[in-house]
């Protein structure tokens, strides 16, 4: 009975200084959106009950090993006890109790963080070997390389995928989902704290992977409103001006250089460097000169002629409109 | 050089790699006589880091061929040809004296055991290499010296080697001991058991060529379309492991036929050593679901070879499909791991406590409970994958149920403890780190099961931390303790304590800080199989303590690897029941002859019970 008694307060004890411990040591990142305290909250309700559990094997464990150690010289067995059906049936009823309230609490705290705002601002999220692009239809803004978000709206993300399956993660934000190939998915996130985070694809998706990042910006709704103004008046000139290599090569440094290069040395992708007018041979045997309307083809539909040595079902559809296909088009120009 | 030349496994690596080329050449010149007389457009050679001067269906069908082959070669089909040639065969195959016994088809289940111990030991060293080598790149932020092409393709390797380590381990664990435990002669089909292991070595070695081919870097679950883009080593692994599951599938049938047909007079379910309960089971899921795993990569490697698009959404196929498939098998498979461990947990307790296992019949049928529920979970692993949502809550339910059965083996081993005079030699300390580092595993797993909180958690190091927690309590700490509890059994010798002792604190201390340390950098977001990692977030220091961990481990298996070469020669003398064991086993000298047990065994008592005067388990012999 002595045992019991000494074992039951060390337990206590235990469990406090665990959850306690824990919570100096400080387990999750800032918590940056409405989700992310909803979840917060389950998790802390986990750490109290697992530092229970912990606490309800582990003390007994080491109790065990130090009260109940084979005396020096004694060769003799132990008691003889088999078991008791009492005790087993309640510790398989009890945690059977336990799993099922979380179970209940897990899908009302799945519920709460899915919850839906009808006024959430639509921003679409297009993931691609290796990196992000962002639009905001709202506004008639494609393309973005950065995800502005206001503070205190919920969005919601509607994300594809342009080849392989990547996965959107902020950690600040607690939540992640992935980008599927022929299907869109969608997240919801209300960003609660204005501050600059790090959006990093979560799904191992090849070479660059680790460096599959984008910058994520909470603002105030002012900065917001005035950002995209900015951002607006930016691609209203750029429809005036024509083609620019400048541009181009912004597009070229997002998207196309993981796998193109402009110093003549070919990557996963065939090098740009004297694209236009030298010969280029196909992996059919044909050959053709490079020159606009081949590049054009080549990018909006990469898998119609295919350059000899390199694979088909590589290069990703971007999804790049007139203007942008032509701006690159002029930076290749200049690559000679 | 003759001699070498004739040991079975040489002779079976040399067949594997001339008709690998065969079967390439063969297909290339059927695919040169369809362009040069048919006109079809397609390529003989090629000559980029993707193919490596043969074609992929060149590789594939020689990847096969090579497989056959070496079951040729190494003899593991002789008698059935012969058979259907209708030739006799001795009934009792005898083995090639000596050392070269291990390296040809033996049917004898303890050699073939020890023959699937030490392959399983052999690939865990090298996975545990790529690891360090790794490792060693995450040490600091930045790239250091891999590209992330190597880096993932070790990373991959890393895994998948592991995982058929485990699984061979595990088939060593139990055909060495299931039918010593159960008073059987030898395995129901021995020839099948031969099969069984020598296919697993050709498996290893395609799955070592990826390395060679390209890579591949997918990591081991080769998701499509990923996989469907990724280098030629690709096939390799998905032939590999395809090759691997027959092993598991075939091994699993046989020991099952052993148990249900072969267990010595009186010797009921309720009678059986524990250990047994859990082969059973961990065999029943090996039997029904390693199927899928095969089905899942024969898919991809069909998508890749004939273009078949079953996960191509612009085909009408669907990437997600995939996922179900692959996980149907494959979390089952982390229960095929840990059962028999969990199983040796509860085998040496008693043994160590001088008590009987605590709540024997539920210990036993929790393997059970585990096994069936593990088959109801599968898409826990698939929260943030894009699945129909409302599935997410009854995975959630599911999942955690597995807490229930679980729970039942932590709280009987604690009650066995309790009150017993409890010994702490080598296999003991292995024990006992067992349970509290597959204690750190389990209760990780409930926030990986509430759908909310795994969304921030999935794919990210603490699921890392979390796995090779389970991993290493279900499976590494009890297999050491294995081998130091038998090793004695099957060479007559014991390892040495003082370096066994050196193995464990070296190696306890530094895994517990390694998984710790993973699951708290992962909880502050760091993402998992990556090559480099930001500096901005501060991980640094984290990963500079984990790879010394990682270094420490490395050593203290090293140092067991000294201590079985020493002691195999030199150990100290172990004939009889060195541990006061009541396990029929242990009621015989050791090292065990072949066919085992000189008279036929009777099973008069219970298997534990430890402390009770005058009781018996295992009458030998009349
Ligand atoms: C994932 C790697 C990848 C990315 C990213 C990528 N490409 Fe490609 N690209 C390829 C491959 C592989 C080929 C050769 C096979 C083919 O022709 O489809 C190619 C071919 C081309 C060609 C024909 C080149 C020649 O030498 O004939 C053009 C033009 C091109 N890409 C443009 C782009 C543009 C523009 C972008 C960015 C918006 C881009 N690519 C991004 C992989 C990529
Ligand atoms: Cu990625
Ligand atoms: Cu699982």
């Amino acid at each position: 009975m002595r045992h019991f008694v000494i074992v039951g307060l060390l337990v206590i004890t235990a469990t406090l200084l665990a959850y306690l411990g824990l919570g100096v040591v400080g387990l999750l990142p800032e918590q940056a959106s409405a989700q992310a305290v909803t979840i917060d909250w389950l998790f802390n309700l986990e750490i109290i009950v697992l530092s229970f559990l912990f606490s309800l094997i582990t003390v007994p464990l080491l109790y065990s090993l130090v009260v109940f150690r084979k005396r020096e010289g004694d060769e003799t067995d132990a008691v003889h006890i088999e078991g008791n059906t009492r005790l087993e049936i309640t510790w398989t009823v009890i945690p059977l109790v336990i799993v099922i309230a979380f179970s209940y609490l897990g899908a009302l705290n799945l519920g709460e963080v899915r919850r839906v705002d009808p006024q959430a601002l639509d921003v679409k999220v297009v993931g691609f070997q290796w990196g992000w692009s962002f639009s905001y239809p709202e506004y008639g803004l494609k393309s973005l390389s950065e995800l502005y978000l206001p503070v205190n709206r919920q969005v919601l993300l509607k994300m594809e995928s342009r080849d392989v399956i990547h996965s959107f993660y902020v950690p600040e934000f607690r939540m992640k989902q992935d980008l599927v190939p022929g299907q869109i998915t969608e997240l919801r996130v209300t960003p609660v704290e204005p501050g600059w985070y790090t959006l990093a694809c979560a799904e191992l998706c090849g070479q660059d992977h680790a460096a599959m990042r984008a910058p994520v910006v909470v603002v105030s709704r002012e900065e917001f409103e005035a950002w995209i103004e900015q951002k607006q008046s930016e691609a209203a000139e750029a429809s005036l001006s024509g083609p620019s290599a400048d541009r181009g090569e912004e597009i070229y440094r997002q998207y196309c250089k993981a796998c193109h290069s402009l110093d003549g040395s070919n990557g996963t992708g065939p090098t740009w460097r004297g694209l236009i007018g030298e010969k280029v041979r196909l992996d059919n045997g044909a050959t053709l000169i490079g020159d606009e309307a081949y590049i054009r083809r080549s990018i909006m539909e990469p898998n119609a002629q295919v350059v000899e040595d390199f694979n088909p079902n590589v290069m990703p559809v971007f999804g790049l409109d007139e203007l942008q296909i032509e701006d690159v088009i002029e930076f290749i120009k200049t690559l000679q | 050089m003759k001699k070498f030349f004739s040991l079975g496994l040489v002779k079976g690596l040399v067949y594997q790699i001339i008709w690998t080329a065969i079967g390439a050449a063969f297909v290339t010149l059927i695919r040169w006589i369809l362009v040069s007389r048919f006109g079809f457009e397609m390529k003989l050679f090629a000559f980029d880091r993707n193919n490596v001067f043969f074609t992929e269906p060149a590789w594939v069908v020689g990847g096969v061929f090579g497989v056959i082959a070496f079951m040729v070669g190494v003899g593991a089909v002789n008698d059935w040809v012969k058979w259907a040639l209708g030739l006799e065969t001795p009934a009792h195959p005898q083995d090639e004296p000596g050392w070269r016994g291990y390296f040809g088809p033996s049917v004898d289940h303890k050699v073939i055991g020890i023959q699937y111990t030490l392959t399983s030991l052999l690939l865990m060293s090298i996975g545990g290499a790529f690891a360090l080598v790794f490792r060693t790149e995450l040490t600091r932020s930045g790239l250091q010296f891999l590209d992330p092409n190597l880096y993932n393709t070790l990373m991959s390797l890393h895994g998948i080697l592991m995982i058929v380590s485990i699984l061979l381990g595990i088939a060593g664990a139990m055909n060495y001991l299931v039918p010593l435990l159960v008073g059987a002669p030898d395995m129901a089909f021995p020839r099948l058991n031969s099969f069984s292991f020598w296919i697993a070595v050709p498996a290893a070695v395609l799955l070592l060529s990826s390395l060679a081919l390209g890579g591949f870097d997918t990591g081991w679950t080769g998701y499509p379309p990923l996989s469907v883009r990724a280098p030629l080593g690709m096939q390799m692994f998905f032939l590999g492991v395809f090759v691997a599951g027959w092993s598991s599938i075939l091994g699993a049938l046989n020991l099952i036929a052993t148990v249900l047909r072969m267990r010595a007079r009186g010797m009921t379910a309720f009678r059986m050593p524990i250990f047994v309960w859990t082969a059973m089971a961990t065999s029943l899921i090996s039997l029904t679901a390693t199927q899928l795993i095969g089905l899942s990569f024969q898919l991809v490697m069909f998508e890749r070879l004939l273009g078949m698009g079953f996960f191509n959404p612009a085909q009408g196929g669907n990437p997600i499909l995939f996922q179900h498939l692959f996980w149907f098998y494959s979390h089952p498979a982390v229960y095929v791991f840990v059962l028999p461990g969990l199983g040796i947990i509860s085998e040496l307790l008693p043994v160590f406590v001088r008590k009987p296992l605590f709540g024997y019949k539920w210990v036993a049928m929790s393997s059970f409970g585990i096994a069936l529920v593990g088959f109801l979970v599968w898409a826990h692993h698939m929260f943030a994958s894009g699945m129909n949502e409302y599935l997410r809550v009854p995975f959630m339910y599911s999942t955690l149920l597995v807490a229930v059965p679980t729970g039942v083996k932590f709280f009987s081993w604690v009650a066995t403890l309790w009150q017993g005079k409890i010994r702490t030699p080598t296999p003991m300390l292995f024990i006992l780190a067992g349970i509290f580092v597959f204690l750190l595993g389990g209760l990780t797993g409930p926030p990986n099961a509430t759908v909310s909180t795994d969304l921030h958690l999935h794919d990210t190091y603490f699921i890392v931390g979390h796995f090779h927690d389970t991993m290493f309590g279900g499976y590494i700490f009890p297999f050491f303790a294995a081998i130091y509890y038998w090793f004695p059994k099957a060479t007559g010798r014991r390892l040495n304590e003082t370096l066994g002792k050196l193995h464990f604190w070296l190696m306890t201390p530094a895994f517990i800080v390694l998984s710790l340390w993973m699951m708290r950098v992962g909880l502050l977001g760091m993402r998992r199989r990556i090559a480099d990692y930001d500096a901005a977030m501060g991980f640094d220091l984290s990963h500079l303590i984990m790879t010394i961990a990682a270094y420490v481990i490395a050593l203290s298996v090293l140092i067991f690897f000294v201590n079985l070469i020493i002691s195999i020669r030199k150990g100290r003398e172990a004939t009889g029941n060195l541990w006061q064991s009541r396990s029929p086993e242990w009621q015989v000298p050791s090292p065990m002859p072949a066919h085992n047990y000189p008279e036929p065994i009777e099973i008069v008592g219970r298997p534990y019970d430890y402390g009770l005067e005058g009781s018996v388990y295992v009458k030998v012999g009349k």
